[in-house]
């Protein structure tokens, strides 16, 4: 019945394609695809404009201060007289709160992954997935004020010593935020891997476990780098927390039990207006802005790479 | 009406029809290598497997034909009991393992063991992401074994079983990707083979190959009968009457008509097998 009614209602369709396309629709189409278009192009356009004004004003900046300078430098003391602009100390402490973060954020992240993609029953998996992201809905002011009030006194009854402003309680609080990025592409990853290989590996004889981490995990191992990638930037850019908790105070040193200041957390604190507009201070936080853009693209290509050479081929 | 629904009419209309001639064959019990008595399968409410009694002939290769759904995969994956896998499955009956007597499907045994007797080769290649080498290694590596010349020892021997050792000696460490469909699937093949399996199971293993691959894998199969027994399921019938044995056509979940290969495609006694066998249907 269906088909006899479609069957006449046919030919009356193919008369109305036949005629052609009207004009409003020909119009309506160029006005998709122009929009679309423009969609596309102002992505592209903030990030050049971006760039161009960081470049712009980091280059007043290096007017003042040799690139060799800023970025051998061990000592960065912007109000001081003079003032010293080496750049070290802040990647140093960048470095060292991602560090702690992602020996947070990748063990258990990846784990979380396994558990929810090759053991959970597909019920609790639903349930569990969207619970997880939730810990990247937290404000990071919240998670900030957490580390400062909460974990580094906890940290303080096993670390006798640690100062109340260090790396470490907001390293690791950046960590737990920074899990669901990590478990929640990690498991779409693992996830999109064909049934047919898991199979493979059972009908030879294996567990769940040896399943899970000799044939799923690499099979996916490209959507899992891009997974920790994007939380190394994540961690890379993070704000709020560091600035909070960490102590904004420049120090060259690799032992997260001590305060330091992130590239992020300096930005945001001149920014909000501990030195003049316009000085060679001012324009030292577009020099550090250029010098995060860098590092973040650095791991970004390293992990498109990764990502083109562990390519799935199933 | 329309077109499209016929034919699942007609199946439906046949389904009382079937005449099961059954096995056609008395097999001496101490040449069996598994006994399938009484085997019914259901995926929750859905009985695909029906009341399946098949003698699997030792060190010879049995060959399961039928149209698309009538159960021939699903039978076969009773063997390594890989529905265990999927949540709502349910095995009736018994497949015993000869000469011990061991019931595959008992509760008691447990899969891990039935499936290092019983290997696998799947419709599609699915090497591991892995070098060569690590393919073959994998069921080894999984069972414990750590002594390299023990491995690197079997991995030749397993490579060379598949017919495979000449086009990759002097590349084992290079990604299995880099291979030929028909060069992964004999990979497969040498990793079944590598953990010395009793039966080897085949599912469709030449439907995504060229002729000239299947070829070669059919040579194979032919060659491995002489040490293991094998269970292949195929839709070509060429396939099917060159490589095997035995046959068994299934239909709608039921076993049809079993026969030796040569009796059954010269003179099927079964109406439906022979429409089937002569292409008029499926």
């Amino acid at each position: 019945m269906a088909i006899e009614s479609a069957e006449k209602a046919g030919p009356k369709r193919y008369q109305r394609a036949r005629q052609g396309i009207s004009t409003r629709q020909r119009v309506t189409e160029g006005a998709i695809e122009w929009a679309l278009f423009l969609a596309g192009a102002s992505s592209i356009a903030i990030t050049v404009g971006v760039l161009s004004v960081l470049i712009y004003e980091s280059a007043g900046f290096f007017a003042h201060v040799s690139v060799w300078e800023f970025l051998t430098g061990t000592q960065w003391f912007p109000q001081f007289d003079p003032p010293k602009f080496g750049i070290l100390p802040l990647i140093c402490g960048t470095l060292v709160t991602t560090a702690v973060a992602l020996s947070v954020a990748i063990p258990v992240g990846t784990i979380i992954a396994i558990y929810l993609s090759e053991y959970a029953p597909h019920r609790l998996r639903n349930i569990l997935k969207p619970v997880l992201e939730l810990l990247s809905a937290v404000p990071t002011v919240v998670y900030g004020f957490f580390a400062l009030s909460f974990v580094t006194p906890f940290l303080q009854l096993f670390i006798p010593g640690l100062p109340g402003f260090n790396m470490l309680g907001p390293g690791l609080v950046m960590g737990v935020m920074i899990i669901p990025y990590v478990s929640s592409l990690s498991e779409d990853a693992m996830h999109a891997v064909p049934m047919t290989m898991r199979e493979g590996s059972y009908g030879m004889g294996a567990t769940k476990m040896q399943t899970a981490w000799r044939v799923v995990f690499p099979s996916a191992l490209s959507g899992i780098t891009a997974a920790y990638i994007l939380g190394i930037s994540r961690a890379l850019g993070e704000t709020m927390i560091v600035a909070l908790a960490a102590g904004l105070e420049p120090t060259l040193t690799m032992d997260p039990r001590q305060p330091a200041a992130t590239i992020t957390a300096y930005i945001v604190q001149v920014s909000g207006g501990d030195l003049p507009h316009g000085s060679i201070g001012y324009q030292s936080i577009f020099a550090a802005g250029l010098v995060l853009l860098l590092m973040t693209l650095v791991f970004n290509v390293w992990g498109y790479r990764l990502r083109k050479r562990y390519r799935e081929i199933y | 009406m329309p077109i499209t629904t016929s034919e699942s009419n007609n199946a439906e209309s046949k389904k009382p029809d079937i005449k099961v001639s059954g096995s056609l064959v008395s097999m001496d019990p101490s040449k069996t290598k598994a006994d399938v008595q009484n085997l019914n399968f259901w995926y929750g409410e859905n009985n695909a497997v029906k009341n399946l009694t098949i003698p699997v002939a030792d060190r010879k290769v049995t060959a399961l034909i039928g149209p698309s759904g009538c159960g021939k995969s699903t039978f076969l994956r009773c063997f390594n009991r890989m529905h265990d896998l999927y949540p709502n499955t349910r095995y009736e009956g018994q497949i015993i393992l000869q000469p011990h007597g061991l019931d595959l499907l008992s509760k008691a045994v447990d899969p891990l063991e039935v499936r290092m007797r019983v290997s696998m080769v799947f419709q599609k290649p699915n090497p591991f992401p892995k070098s060569i080498f690590e393919n073959v290694a994998y069921g080894l590596r999984i069972r414990g074994v750590c002594d390299k010349a023990f491995i690197a020892e079997k991995v030749e021997t397993a490579l060379k079983g598949a017919a495979l050792w000449e086009e990759t000696k002097n590349r084992l460490q290079r990604p299995a990707f880099n291979l030929s469909g028909g060069q992964q699937q004999r990979l497969c093949i040498a990793r079944a083979l590598a953990v010395e399996p009793e039966i080897v199971l085949f599912d469709e293993p030449t439907s995504a190959l060229d002729p000239i691959a299947t070829g070669k894998i059919e040579d194979l199969i032919d060659v491995l009968k002489e040490r293991l027994t094998i269970v292949i399921v195929t839709h070509n019938m060429q396939q099917a009457s060159r490589v095997s044995d035995y046959t068994a056509f299934m239909y709608l979940g039921q076993l049809v008509e079993f026969n030796e290969t040569q009796k059954m495609f010269v003179s099927p006694t079964n109406p439906l097998t022979e429409q089937y066998i002569t292409g008029s249907f499926g």
